[in-house]
């Protein structure tokens, strides 16, 4: 029988399991002070702080394992090491993935293992300085209990061709087997990864005997695993990234095949190896599998053409660069092309008298161009966002030229825009989109961000005299925020107008709730292609008289809106529950779920991609359409097949380099509806956990139709049935953040929407997903389901997943009580803002209810009657509950 | 192969119960806590149980013998604070050596007497290793999380001294017990290994851990798999869990371990969770219940008690771990 496969675990927090099947484990690098010069400076100038948030954003960028160096002559490297690592052990969000402690000098390495509670891995020792120092070390290493990465490297020198490294691998294996008594599955050899296309002929074999060395130690020196740094292989093609990229990804892609498991590399400096394009990748190839003789020269030869770009394809010097630089300057606006900008925009700068006329003229001329096209719809979102992005670099460019011809100040564009998504709320997307429309329009943005306190806004307002202050929401509590805003500016006798954007938002809110708080203008506006034309209105010589235009639309608006709610009959909360939904209980048999109590669950991210629904992705981008019909419309259909080309470009870099990570958390409990109105949750033993608290509909129904609660789908209590309800929590959100904002550091706004919008459908199709699973497996009511796709996203199943927020629950309140039944923000991090928003904001919560008679519904409006009950039930004061509830509550 | 190992393939193997909770019953003022030896001493010493093996070695001797009655085959020995920085708050650093020696060897004494009565029953002494009072991967002070109020090498040497003395009194085996810090753990399995191989011998050693809520991870922060990973490195008798927790809230992590080690597992969890005056209330009959459900899932090789147990405890949960195998590990980690 075959010998019982050994894993190689370690830890942090939590764990880390590597099996021969593991997909490759990558190693963060950045913390690495000779890999890093930021990292370096900031470890020079004692910034941890700063120094602690590199090794975090490794962590949310997926890194598995983070690798610490601080071998610097001028460090007192014991000393940084011990500090660095004690500072990290404070931050959970890092030091829940195992260390690589990284040095060269031994006592920096025992400094490192003295502070770390969680099982690491050194890097590195070897035979270099002879056997004793070499049992020495590892029998220390054994004993302080971490894994250690061997290099290929003896008494004679550095192993480099393929016979050297299987003497030393084998050398070294027996020595920390057989003398140390070191667990085989703890070594991990690192075989030297040596430059290939040199132009020296020895250096030709260098990838080819890695990976032969590789499969070797695989296949003969059992358990052990193999490590190494990719980027030294593209060496000599420093300074031309998309080679290098190349290269590192064709040799990724042949060392694992040959059992790499574990891997120090930059993502950044990583292409897809599928996209690499054809002749590119058969150079490479050539180069890494040594296949021809002439491959390094040819390498070479296509290197030049290719000189710079950086994951773009080849293209042709094109026709357009013949034109005039105002010619060239427009069309790159509108191509979005970002190639030569640069080039472009300086030679009108030397054209120009002052700097500042190239933004003034140049380029708003293109800009002109731009809004036109978009205006008359002859362009799409995605596409002005690439222009914007064009234009952020021109500007970027011109900056230090401005500043030094001292033309700063005087103050150019249509007017300046403060952009904020309101407090509690985390989601900018749509902000960003309209920030981004508006700046190609020559407006001045002053983004506050998210989250951002009404007091912050107002003083922002004041210090950079705004002309217009552009409010966004997407979650109900924003709405409330935004009239509490209005409230504050008016009581400070401001007039700056205000528009009101976002999911929740609505002309009817701002007509009715927002308006009369504010006596200056207050103004919705649904879409960023409306945001241009409102703007200019705004401020336009004629503003006045568009101003009491708004005003006298919204007057009309809110007379008949309220005049029609009056008109509206409700049942008090008592008739409206004795005119419940009544289903069977006495024939109703609850299914048992297979699983009781709260799980957490990981998945793959491929595993989501086929339950993703791609039409909200497209409204996203403001087309408007179903997928897949939408790729072929007529109107936008090229536009959504380019934003959806470049779509699954990023989404095989998520898959690939696993930037994005799906965690979750669901339950399922006894559960029983008592006082009509409320479902109380047990233990398996009858132990009461939570109570959930729901609200039924009140509005005078016709004849026979019941006014339903979601209560109404749990058997009673008194039925003597022991029901069953569920709630989960998911997200792919972490991590979001941080590599939007690296696209937004360049300037890519593009990009930056493209990563949030995907994490939201990962989340949605990750919900989607579990959903199907509680279905079938866990709670398994419904273990013979099939259905298609269309089907489910058309949610033709049984049972429900509704969640606080939405119309059959309203009620935010309610996702505390998830939040404990599940223990969420513990088990998977995501929390609640004051506002009751998901922070990561790709991330989708709420219950499962399983009877066949279950369906979605709108609550409605309710009367104050039933927020009194609910506020005693609650145990809340009744203003505290009119707040949380008054967006449903009728006048 | 030791005695213990040859027994633990046999036996489910009882631990004794708590020795404070025993000793709160005679009521040691503090002339009984000074004895004749330390009437003198500058510094007020009631609240140090250890240093009762040297002031009031029959009380000790009493309790052992009482659990050993009950049924237990392993008791512990009165060394919980016995290192140079739990002593510290007493200033009886100098004492460390002694007082873990004597406590040893007073375990030592009654073990042999009741294995001499019936040498069917072979009777051991587990050298009990406490965690300190300090931590080494968390700062105690909030504004200052790079801050180390003990460092992996004090407590090494702290440990390795006690370590040394406890073998030296006759030891069978070592329990490094209610780790709340990994680190402080991984120091003194260091130790134990430092003496191991000075002396050229092997002792069997036990680790336990300890689960401080329902978050389910050590104070340090380590989930269960975590932590086991993190102690592996050191060939084990068993690992474990005590105390913080009674044993149904116990059971979750427990399961948890038996699943992913290939060491024995042992459990010895508090009489419940404390009253809402400090006392532990739980009936040895309900715990007793509690861990025939343990039994019952064939998850424990040595079981006993913490906080809050006595004989009575020890003698119920004896009677039932009798009538069941040991676990039989089916690890996957």
């Amino acid at each position: 029988m075959k010998e019982k496969r050994r894993n190689l675990v370690l830890s942090g927090l939590e764990p880390l399991i590597i099996t021969p099947e593991s997909v490759f484990v990558n190693v963060g690098e950045r913390t690495n002070v000779t890999g890093s010069r930021k990292f370096l400076r900031l470890i020079k100038e004692e910034k941890y702080e700063e120094a602690l948030d590199i090794a975090r954003q490794q962590v949310e960028g997926g890194a598995q394992i983070v690798d610490i160096n601080m071998d610097e002559g001028m460090l007192d490297g014991v000393y940084a090491m011990t500090k660095f690592l004690n500072l990290i052990a404070a931050e959970p969000d890092i030091s829940r993935v195992p260390l690589m402690i990284d040095s060269s000098k031994w006592e920096i390495i025992e400094a490192g293992l003295k502070v770390v509670q969680g099982k690491c891995v050194v890097n590195s020792i070897s035979l270099k300085e002879g056997e004793e120092a070499f049992i020495h070390h590892a029998q220390l290493i054994k004993r302080y209990g971490a894994a250690a990465i061997i290099m290929a490297f003896d008494e004679v020198g550095q192993a480099d061709n393929y016979d050297r490294r299987v003497e030393i691998c084998q050398r070294s294996y027996d020595i920390l087997v057989n003398k140390v008594g070191f667990p085989p599955q703890d070594i991990i050899f690192d075989l030297n990864i040596f430059p290939v296309a040199t132009g020296m002929e020895e250096h030709r074999l260098n990838a080819l005997d890695f990976f032969r060395g590789t499969k070797w130690v695989r296949e003969h020196l059992p358990h052990a695993h193999i490590s190494g740094g990719v980027s030294n292989v593209s060496f000599s093609f420093r300074g031309n990234d998309v080679v290098r990229e190349a290269m590192h990804s064709v040799f990724l892609y042949h060392a694992i095949q040959n059992g790499m498991t574990m891997g120090i590399v930059n993502p950044e400096m990583l292409t897809i190896y599928d996209d690499i394009p054809k002749d590119l990748l058969e150079y490479v190839e050539d180069v890494i599998l040594d296949r021809r003789d002439d491959a390094t020269e040819r390498l070479l030869d296509f290197a030049e053409s290719v000189k710079g770009e950086g994951k773009t394809n080849e293209k042709a010097v094109q026709e357009w660069r013949s034109g005039t630089f105002q010619e060239r300057i427009t069309h790159a606006l509108v191509k979005g092309i970002d190639e030569f900008i640069e080039v472009d925009v300086e030679e009108a700068r030397l054209a120009a008298t002052k700097p500042i006329e190239v933004i003034e003229i140049n380029l708003m001329t293109g800009m002109n161009v731009v809004g036109d096209l978009f205006g008359s719809g002859k362009m799409f979102l995605p596409q002005v966002v690439k222009s914007a992005r064009v234009m952020k670099k021109a500007v970027a460019y011109l900056l230090p030229f401005i500043e030094a011809s001292k033309q700063a100040g005087d103050k150019s564009g249509n007017g300046k825009i403060l952009m904020a998504t309101v407090k509690g709320d985390v989601h900018d997307i749509g902000k960003n989109i309209v920030s981004v429309v508006l700046a190609c329009n020559n407006y001045e943005i002053v983004d506050l961000g998210v989250m951002v306190p009404p007091e912050k806004i107002v003083a922002a307002a004041i210090e950079h005299n705004v002309d217009i202050i552009g409010l966004s929401g997407l979650i109900t509590p924003s709405l409330d925020e935004m009239v509490y805003l209005a409230k504050e500016l008016d009581k400070r006798d401001i007039t700056i107008p205000v528009m009101i954007g976002g999911a929740t938002t609505s002309r009817a809110h701002t007509a009715v709730k927002i308006a009369p708080q504010y006596k200056s203008t207050v103004i919705h506006v649904n879409d960023a292609s409306r945001a241009v034309t409102v703007a200019g209105n705004l401020l336009d010589h004629n503003r006045k008289i568009y101003a009491s235009d708004i005003r006298a639309e919204y007057d009309a608006f809110r007379e008949t809106f309220l005049n029609r709610s009056r008109d509206k009959n409700f049942l008090t909360i008592e008739q409206a529950r004795k005119n419940k939904l009544q289903l069977d209980w006495r024939h109703f048999e609850p299914v048992k779920p297979k699983v009781i109590g709260e799980q957490i669950i990981e998945v793959d991210l491929d595993v989501l991609v086929p339950y993703i629904d791609w039409t909200p992705f497209f409204r996203t981008w403001e087309l408007f359409g179903k997928y897949p019909a939408i790729l072929t419309d007529d109107v936008v259909g090229e536009q959504a097949t380019s934003v959806f080309k470049d779509a699954q470009a990023m989404l095989e870099v998520i898959l690939k380099e696993k930037k994005l990570q799906a965690k979750g958390i669901y339950g399922i409990f006894p559960a029983n509806q008592i006082n009509d109105d409320d479902i109380e949750l047990t233990d398996e033993n009858g132990k009461p956990l939570q109570t959930f608290l729901t609200l039924r509909q009140q509005s005078q129904k016709t004849k026979g139709a019941p006014n339903i609660a979601l209560a109404d789908f749990i058997a009673p209590k008194d039925s003597g049935k022991v029901d069953y309800m569920g709630a989960f929590c998911v997200t792919t959100g972490f991590g979001v953040d941080e590599w939007a904002a690296e696209f937004e550091k360049d300037l890519d706004d593009y990009n930056s929407i493209m990563v949030k919008a995907l994490a939201d459908r990962f989340a949605e199709a990750f919900a989607e997903y579990l959903h199907e699973k509680i279905r079938k497996e866990i709670w398994g009511y419904a273990s013979d389901e099939v259905l298609s796709k269309e089907a489910l996203i058309d949610e033709d199943y049984k049972g429900i997943r509704p969640a606080p927020g939405y119309p059959a629950c309203p009620d935010h309140l309610e996702k505390p009580t998830i939040w404990k039944l599940l223990n969420v923000e513990k088990e998977i991090g995501v929390t609640l803002t004051e506002s009751m928003a998901m922070w990561p904001a790709s991330s989708v919560s709420g219950y499962y209810f399983g009877n066949p008679d279950s369906r979605y519904f709108g609550l409605g409006k309710i009367k104050e009657d039933q927020v009194i009950d609910y506020a005693k039930r609650r145990n809340v004061p009744t203003d505290y509950a009119m707040k949380w509830l008054n967006p449903n509550i009728a006048d | 192969m030791s005695k213990i190992q040859e027994e633990i393939k046999k036996r489910i193997l009882v631990l004794d119960g708590a020795m404070g909770t025993m000793l709160q019953r005679y009521n040691f003022s503090e002339e009984d806590f000074r004895g004749e030896r330390f009437k003198d001493f500058p510094h007020p010493l009631k609240g140090n149980n250890d240093l009762l093996s040297i002031t009031q070695p029959k009380a000790i001797k009493e309790v052992h013998a009482a659990y050993f009655e009950a049924g237990a085959d392993i008791v512990e020995t009165n060394t919980f604070s016995g290192t140079t920085i739990g002593m510290a708050d007493y200033y009886l650093e100098d004492l460390v050596y002694e007082l873990n020696y004597e406590s040893a060897k007073i375990a030592r004494e009654v073990a042999d007497e009741f294995t001499a009565k019936n040498p069917n029953q072979p009777r051991f002494v587990a050298g009990s290793i406490g965690p300190t009072n300090r931590t080494a991967s968390m700062s105690p002070d909030v504004n200052d999380p790079g801050y180390r109020a003990v460092t992996f090498d004090d407590l090494r040497i702290a440990y390795k001294q006690q370590v040394e003395a406890l073998m030296d009194g006759g030891c069978d085996l070592l329990l490094v017990e209610t780790i709340f810090d990994t680190l402080n753990a991984k120091a003194a399995l260091f130790a134990i290994e430092e003496v191991k191989e000075e002396r050229n011998l092997d002792i069997p050693i036990m680790v336990s851990g300890t689960i401080t809520d329902a978050s389910g991870r050590t104070l340090s922060g380590q989930t269960v798999e975590a932590f086991l990973i993190s102690v592996s490195h050191i060939p084990l008798l068993s690992v474990g869990f005590n105390c913080a927790l009674g044993a149904d809230l116990l059971k979750p992590y427990l399961q948890t371990l038996s699943h992913n080690t290939s060491f024995n597992v042992s459990a010895h969890p508090n009489a419940g969770l404390p009253n809402a005056f400090g006392e532990y209330d739980e009936t040895p009959e309900e715990m007793q219940a509690q861990i025939k459900s343990y039994l019952d899932d064939n998850l424990i090789n040595i079981i006993g008690g913490c906080c809050g147990t006595t004989p009575d405890h020890i003698r119920l949960i004896a009677d039932i771990a009798k009538d069941y195998k040991p676990r039989v590990s089916t690890a996957v980690l």
